[in-house]
């Protein structure tokens, strides 16, 4: 391995990193600690945009979590060889995200105090029940599966332990899109197209991180990734990207298709304030075709830091997507009389408006400040640097294969 | 427009159905007691207090119809009722924040112009989407069908407020210190109407249906022939409100 | 489940001889209503969360009520006639529950003070 050139220098970065990064996490338990004395009255939320900020960060990191692992699985079980020493990573990444976004969830609950009885108390027909399952049982498999990979004794096991962390990561990411999916109530949700349109969004957003982690990990060690290498993974991203954009067209055309969805749809797609904006200006320009552009249009890929800065778009995107897919999807009003004029001191039939409040966002940042430091830590202590021996990559075919 | 005129004709109108119903619901129970008032009609079928040590019978079934004919415009009578009884205050400065287990909607059709007021609260359902998505079992189905929040068990996750097509629920978004000692209510939890069951198991009417002064809301057991909900529900057209989710709920109404 | 309970007992007896071997002054059990508790003290200390968690279930999910163990009955009974209330400095479940550093998870939803009346008015 090639080792930075200055140890003490380099020694002295790493803990600098990790004080930022706890820092910002230890902000975030103080945000998640107020809210939790004083009442979800300091946030933004209300009764009828329940689910604000901290959720938006929390899925955001839950589905690219699973998403991650797919790098990993790209070696493991479909057998590409180049992915196969970046599984280590991709698993350490996948359990401090999946964490992070749990943490987040669990603070933001009315009774963060009660987490023992939302582990033992199981009703089967909740979709969040199962996900209580599907958490851990995430751990425990990605656990197993990078034991395989960093363990020589372990080894021969690895190709079950992919498939099952595999098999397992889809039904989480289902499990994640079906909390949205099986609401009846709000016109946003209720859709099956959502389950797989979350396992896409995975895909595409698990992978920018992957890049982004690479290329900081890269940079700290001066090495450059291989430009052969590199490119696979821009063009497997840009295929993701175009993926998730399918599906959100296929999403909202069928509701524009439905008379009674198209009320909603104008909201979303034009009338609706910051939420039409995020969405062509977020997700669509920023987070879609720029990227798109940057990785398929050659001029623009070859220049310096286009691949990185297009992974960052995807993420950026991603955030814009998932605001306006949340918090969008709650302000418009419930249609508890279909076709009529309504009006109530609970403001039936008017468009909520949502300001998410300083603790609900430091929540979420502390979130992200959790996947990071727990990120820098697994990486400093266990070899998880993606390390290609070229020469045997190159004689043996693994290349393009 | 000629808002005056309209009044008039509605309030003849309300008082026509008025009298209809409840010379119908005097048929109903002709032979026992001529000439009662509908809320004592219900009253005789359902006022027993549950001895002590027994369970809600999953024989009964709670309901509540609602006649949106004699329902006013700005009278608030169940809700004022229901604050009081449950010890609601307002005391949050963002109202959307405030917990309304009772609110009056205004309704109007934009294609006629005609308007109802009617009110709305949890409609109880026999398939309950709040129960079906708690993660916990908190939220809950007593045996006689009325639907509650086990605030034992509650984590506040709000999944069942994003379940809800009615927006019947609250939740609690500050700490409380004015509850009614025979209603619990707290910071975290989310909460809605309970059809005042601790009225109820006393064999009394829910705070609302007792005060509304145009006797327009009717509570009884669905299940027992014999009450007069039960009865005007198998005579008269009633409304479930988005009754194409199929949740068969428990309050309905009429004149919608 | 008994293993549980004795450990979960264990844990209460260490939490309350820890103090007492610190020298902490004992919680003072103040009773200013006369009359026999639904229990002997001995039980009633060692067993009242029992029997309150079992009564709410009860009466919680399925409805029953009269039921031998009432937190309202508690109150009734062991609210200060200074205060009014189970909580505060004195108060009956305070005093024993801070000495003890137990958290009390009953009062962020149900009335402490005894008789109080709701009225749904802004205090």
């Amino acid at each position: 391995m090639q080792l930075a050139q200055n140890p003490r220098a380099e020694e002295r970065n790493f803990y600098l990193l990790a004080v930022l990064g706890g820092l910002v996490t230890v902000i975030g338990l103080a945000a998640a600690l107020y809210m939790e004395h004083a009442g979800h009255v300091v946030t933004g939320m209300n009764n009828q945009v329940v689910w604000g900020m901290p959720h938006v960060f929390a899925i955001f990191l839950i589905v690219a979590a699973s998403g991650v692992l797919n790098v990993a699985s790209i070696g493991s079980v479909f057998g590409k060889v180049v992915y196969k020493s970046r599984a280590p990573l991709s698993g350490l990444l996948a359990l401090a995200m999946l964490a992070a976004g749990l943490a987040i969830i669990m603070l933001d609950l009315g009774r963060a105090d009660r987490l023992i009885v939302a582990m033992t108390h199981f009703n089967p027909t909740s979709m969040f029940g199962w996900n209580v399952i599907l958490y851990p049982g995430f751990f425990a498999i990605v656990g197993i599966y990078l034991w395989t990979l960093m363990d020589r004794k372990m080894n021969p096991y690895y190709k079950p332990a992919g498939l099952a962390a595999f098999i397992w990561r889809l039904l989480l990411t289902t499990g994640t899109g079906s909390i949205f999916g099986f609401l009846v109530a709000r016109q946003a949700y209720q859709s099956a197209v959502i389950a797989p349109m979350f396992i896409i969004m995975s895909f595409a957003w698990g992978l920018a991180v992957f890049m982004i982690v690479q290329k900081a990990m890269y940079a700290w060690n001066d090495m450059t990734l291989h430009p052969q290498i590199r490119s696979r993974m821009k063009n497997l991203l840009g295929t993701f990207v175009a993926a998730v954009f399918y599906f959100v067209m296929v999403y909202h055309l069928t509701n524009l298709y439905f008379a009674k969805q198209t009320a909603f749809e104008q909201f979303i797609l034009l009338s609706g304030g910051i939420f039409p904006l995020l969405f062509w200006g977020g997700y669509v320009v920023l987070g879609t075709l720029v990227p798109l552009l940057l990785i398929y249009v050659p001029n623009l890929a070859s220049l310096r830091g286009s691949v990185f800065f297009a992974a960052a778009l995807v993420i950026l995107g991603a955030f814009c997507l998932l605001f306006v897919f949340i918090i969008g999807g709650q302000v418009f009003p419930l249609e508890i009389f279909p076709g009529m004029e309504v009006s109530s001191s609970f403001f039936d039939g008017k468009i909520d408006s949502y300001a998410p409040t300083l603790p609900e966002i430091l929540l979420g940042l502390g979130g992200i400040g959790i996947a990071f430091t727990a990120t820098a830590v697994g990486v400093r202590v266990l070899k998880f640097l993606p390390q290609d021996d070229i020469a045997k990559l190159e004689s043996a075919g693994h290349m393009l294969d | 427009m000629n808002e005056p005129q309209d009044k008039v004709q509605d309030s003849g109108r309300r008082g026509f159905i008025g009298a209809a119903a409840a010379a119908g619901a005097g048929l109903g129970v002709a032979a026992l007691a001529p000439g009662l008032h509908l809320i004592e009609v219900a009253g005789a079928t359902s006022a027993t207090a549950r001895a002590a040590g027994e369970p809600a019978p999953s024989t009964v079934r709670w309901g509540m119809l609602i006649d949106t004919a004699k329902c006013a415009s700005g009278c608030d009578a169940c809700v004022q009722a229901c604050n009081t009884e449950n010890g609601i205050v307002e005391t949050v400065k963002d109202a959307r924040q405030g917990s309304q287990w009772i609110r009056k909607i205004d309704l109007k059709d934009p294609k006629n112009g005609r308007t109802h007021s009617l009110p709305m609260m949890c409609q109880h359902c026999e398939n309950p989407p709040c129960v079906d998505v708690c993660p916990t079992g908190a939220s809950m189905k007593r045996a006689d069908g009325i639907v509650l929040v086990d605030r034992h068990i509650c984590i506040g996750c709000r999944y069942c407020m994003m379940a809800c097509p009615y927006k019947a629920r609250s939740f609690v978004h500050q700490p409380l210190d004015t509850q009614n000692p025979e209603v619990p209510r707290g910071i975290g939890c989310v909460e809605s109407c309970t059809f005042c069951v601790q009225r109820v198991d006393k064999g009394m009417q829910p705070a609302c249906v007792e005060a509304c002064p145009e006797g327009a809301m009717l509570f009884g057991d669905l299940n027992d022939p014999n009450s007069g909900i039960a009865q005007r529900i198998a005579r008269e057209a009633t409304t479930q409100v988005r009754a194409d989710l199929k949740l068969n709920v428990g309050v309905r109404y009429q004149g919608i | 489940m008994k293993l549980l309970r004795i450990s979960v007992a264990a844990l209460f007896a260490a939490l309350l001889a820890v103090p007492a071997l610190a020298g902490a002054p004992k919680p003072v059990i103040k009773i200013e209503s006369p009359g026999q508790c639904i229990a002997p003290a001995e039980e009633m200390r060692r067993n009242h969360m029992e029997m309150l968690k079992h009564q709410r279930d009860r009466t919680m999910r399925h409805g029953i009520r009269g039921e031998k163990a009432s937190l309202n009955e508690c109150i009734n009974c062991h609210a200060s006639k200074a205060t009014g209330s189970v909580l505060g400095k004195d108060g009956f479940c305070q005093e024993c529950h801070s000495y003890a550093a137990v958290k009390l998870d009953c009062w962020d939803c149900h009335q402490p003070k005894a008789g109080f009346k709701a009225t749904g008015a802004k205090p």
